[in-house]
């Protein structure tokens, strides 16, 4: 059940209560309410429409990053079979932010990674937040290379603020431990889907977000850097979170107009977390396509167009006069 | 003498040196330790405090003639120009802070790449300019770089990139992150083909750029007490709430941490690059 309502959903928490209140007053009795109980959700569901349908960048980044939006454990538990915990990055520790194993996924087996932020208060004190230390992208990246060795594709999940900022995270080797999956990454000789699920926190996402396919849940974001942040470094001001969300065009639909990834996948109306269920079974049906077209293809081509992906990502213009 | 005088001593002292500073650009003040030395001599001695050994930040240009062979370089791609992708505007547009950053280095972009000799040695070189919008790894700088690359390649070549570098630049938001996979990309290609890739972390070198072409090196080099990491030290001290540790994320911390090969000064950096690009040769041209 939906716990918690962004600021934007106001209205509908109103109509919600009014619906409940009148269904519980209703029971057990024998009253003609059922004509006013239609409106009242008719209502809801045009209101609820009218409200997602013109969100701000802001509110997208909210939704992102709901508390009560399905984690990477949610569609573990729901779009695959037997998963399989594997730990630790064998030099230094187990980095709970970053979960990962094997899996089956419609019979096949695959090699998953994923943040994990945690689902309340405490799960997330365990796992940092989804904000990984070295050792979980080094376990990522031998987890990617279990797949390469025993040609398993590989699935992320990203949804993180980002790479932890700490003294430990600093001494043994952030910046090399990020450095090292891109590079890697590109190289590994298997398929890789990365899929945003939730916040995909620059360096800290794109550590395992380098794929053959990259796609993003509907109200998912991928930024260079926080609103937050950004708002303070340009601004000098942490408050313009919200000009900075519109600046930086981190939406899933920016995205893939600026073409950095492949596929906006549709989330129930009111975002993910109206319907955990439902958006597990139909981001599973996507996931199986793109799985299917990737496995299809010689995996010299595959490597190929991975490289030739990134290699034409950005915008510039040749000024012949130079 | 009272604590009073002391103070107005000192503040005459400081007085004093502001004046020097100011006769003719003649002085130059250290920044790390207030020493006023003739600018002469830190130009003689590569931009170097002689006192306290302390590397000033230097423009790209001047980098490159105290590391190639002079009349070696030939400059690739200085034609690239960024654009605005996302018409994104701070407090300024985009746009603006690009050509303010241009009027003040006389370059064009955030990196200088190009061919030349060290010592002798044929490599592929790129040169971050801090004082372009903080060395930002924008779109035309991983283009650039990933060109340099490429032709590292194709020509057989060994590559050093000079790091310089606040990390993204936010203006070009995901575009300019996804410049990070590419010249990572780029550099898995140069390390297939067998080829040696050098980096020179200066100071500072963190964020994206630590977070790729940084720490990629085949051999990692860095400056003395350069600064160099991830994240940025405020950010750390707000999330961890403590003190930082004594030389935290400076040359000289990494290497006792087992994060780069080696820290060698700026009068030596010619040569020591020059010997590791002959003693990395593969020579047979073969992969």
């Amino acid at each position: 059940m939906v716990r918690h309502y962004l600021d934007f959903e106001r209205p509908l928490l109103e109509l919600e209560r009014e619906i409940e209140d009148l269904k519980r007053f209703s029971k057990g009795k024998q009253l003609h309410l059922n004509e006013q109980l239609k409106n009242l959700e008719d209502k809801y569901r045009r209101l609820q429409k009218e409200i997602f349908s013109n969100l701000t960048r802001w509110q997208i980044t909210q939704m992102a990053r709901h508390i009560d939006r399905p984690k990477a454990s949610h569609y573990i538990q729901w779009m695959f079979e037997n998963f399989v915990e594997l730990h630790g990055d064998r030099v230094y520790g187990d980095d709970p932010a970053i979960v990962g194993g094997l899996s089956k996924l419609n019979g096949r087996s695959v090699i998953l990674v994923a943040h994990q932020r945690g689902v309340d208060a405490k799960e997330m004190a365990q796992r940092n937040a989804g904000m990984p230390h070295p050792e979980g992208y080094r376990k990522a990246l031998r987890l990617m290379r279990m797949g390469e060795t025993f040609r398993k594709p590989v699935v992320t999940m990203i949804d993180t603020p980002g790479a932890f900022p700490g003294v430990g995270a600093e001494e043994r080797g952030q910046a090399e431990a990020i450095a090292r999956n891109l590079k890697m990454m590109i190289l590994l000789r298997t398929p890789i889907l990365a899929i945003v699920i939730g916040e995909g926190g620059s360096g800290g996402a794109l550590a395992i977000g380098v794929g053959d396919r990259i796609l993003m849940l509907e109200y998912s974001i991928y930024s260079v850097i926080s609103p937050e942040g950004c708002a303070a470094i340009l601004w000098k001001d942490g408050r313009k979170k919200e000009v900075a969300a519109e600046s930086l065009k981190l939406t899933a639909a920016d995205l893939f107009r600026l073409g950095v990834i492949d596929e906006v996948v549709k989330e129930p109306l009111g975002g993910a977390h109206r319907d955990p269920q439902g958006m597990a079974v139909s981001l599973k049906q996507v996931v199986e396509r793109h799985l299917r077209e990737l496995e299809s293809k010689d995996i010299e081509e595959l490597l190929a167009l991975r490289y030739e992906k990134f290699r034409r990502m950005g915008a510039f213009v040749e000024d012949g006069s130079g | 003498m009272s604590w009073f005088k002391k103070g107005e001593e000192e503040k005459e002292k400081k007085e004093r040196r502001e004046e020097l500073q100011l006769s003719d650009h003649l002085w130059i003040k250290c920044n790390s330790c207030n020493e006023i030395i003739y600018r002469k001599v830190i130009e003689r001695n590569f931009e170097v405090c002689p006192k306290c050994n302390y590397h000033f930040q230097i423009p790209a240009r001047r980098r490159m003639d105290y590391v190639v062979d002079p009349g070696t370089f030939v400059e690739y791609d200085a034609d690239l120009l960024p654009v605005d992708p996302l018409e994104f505007k701070d407090l300024k547009r985009y746009p603006h802070r690009v050509k303010e950053s241009q009027e003040a280095t006389g370059q064009k972009e955030a990196v200088i790449c190009g061919e030349a000799k060290v010592e002798g040695q044929p490599a592929m070189i790129g040169i971050f300019e801090f004082n372009f919008m903080g060395g930002s790894l924008g779109s035309v700088a991983g283009e650039k770089i990933t060109r340099l690359i490429e032709r590292a390649i194709e020509k057989r070549m060994g590559v050093i990139i000079f790091c310089a570098s606040g990390g993204a630049r936010m203006q070009e938001g995901i575009l300019s992150l996804m410049q990070m996979a590419k010249t990572s990309a780029a550099l898995a290609k140069l390390h297939e083909a067998r080829l040696p890739y050098i980096s020179v972390l200066t100071d500072p070198t963190t964020g994206g750029v630590s977070a790729s072409i940084g720490m990629l090196g085949d051999v990692i080099i860095a400056e003395p007490r350069a600064m160099i990491g991830f994240a940025g030290p405020r950010v750390i001290k707000e999330t961890i709430r403590a003190e930082l540790p004594e030389g935290f994320q400076r040359a000289e911390y990494l290497l006792q941490h087992g994060m780069i090969d080696l820290i060698v000064e700026r009068k030596d950096l010619r040569h020591t690059l020059a010997s590791l690009l002959e003693m990395l040769r593969t020579d047979d041209g073969k992969n």
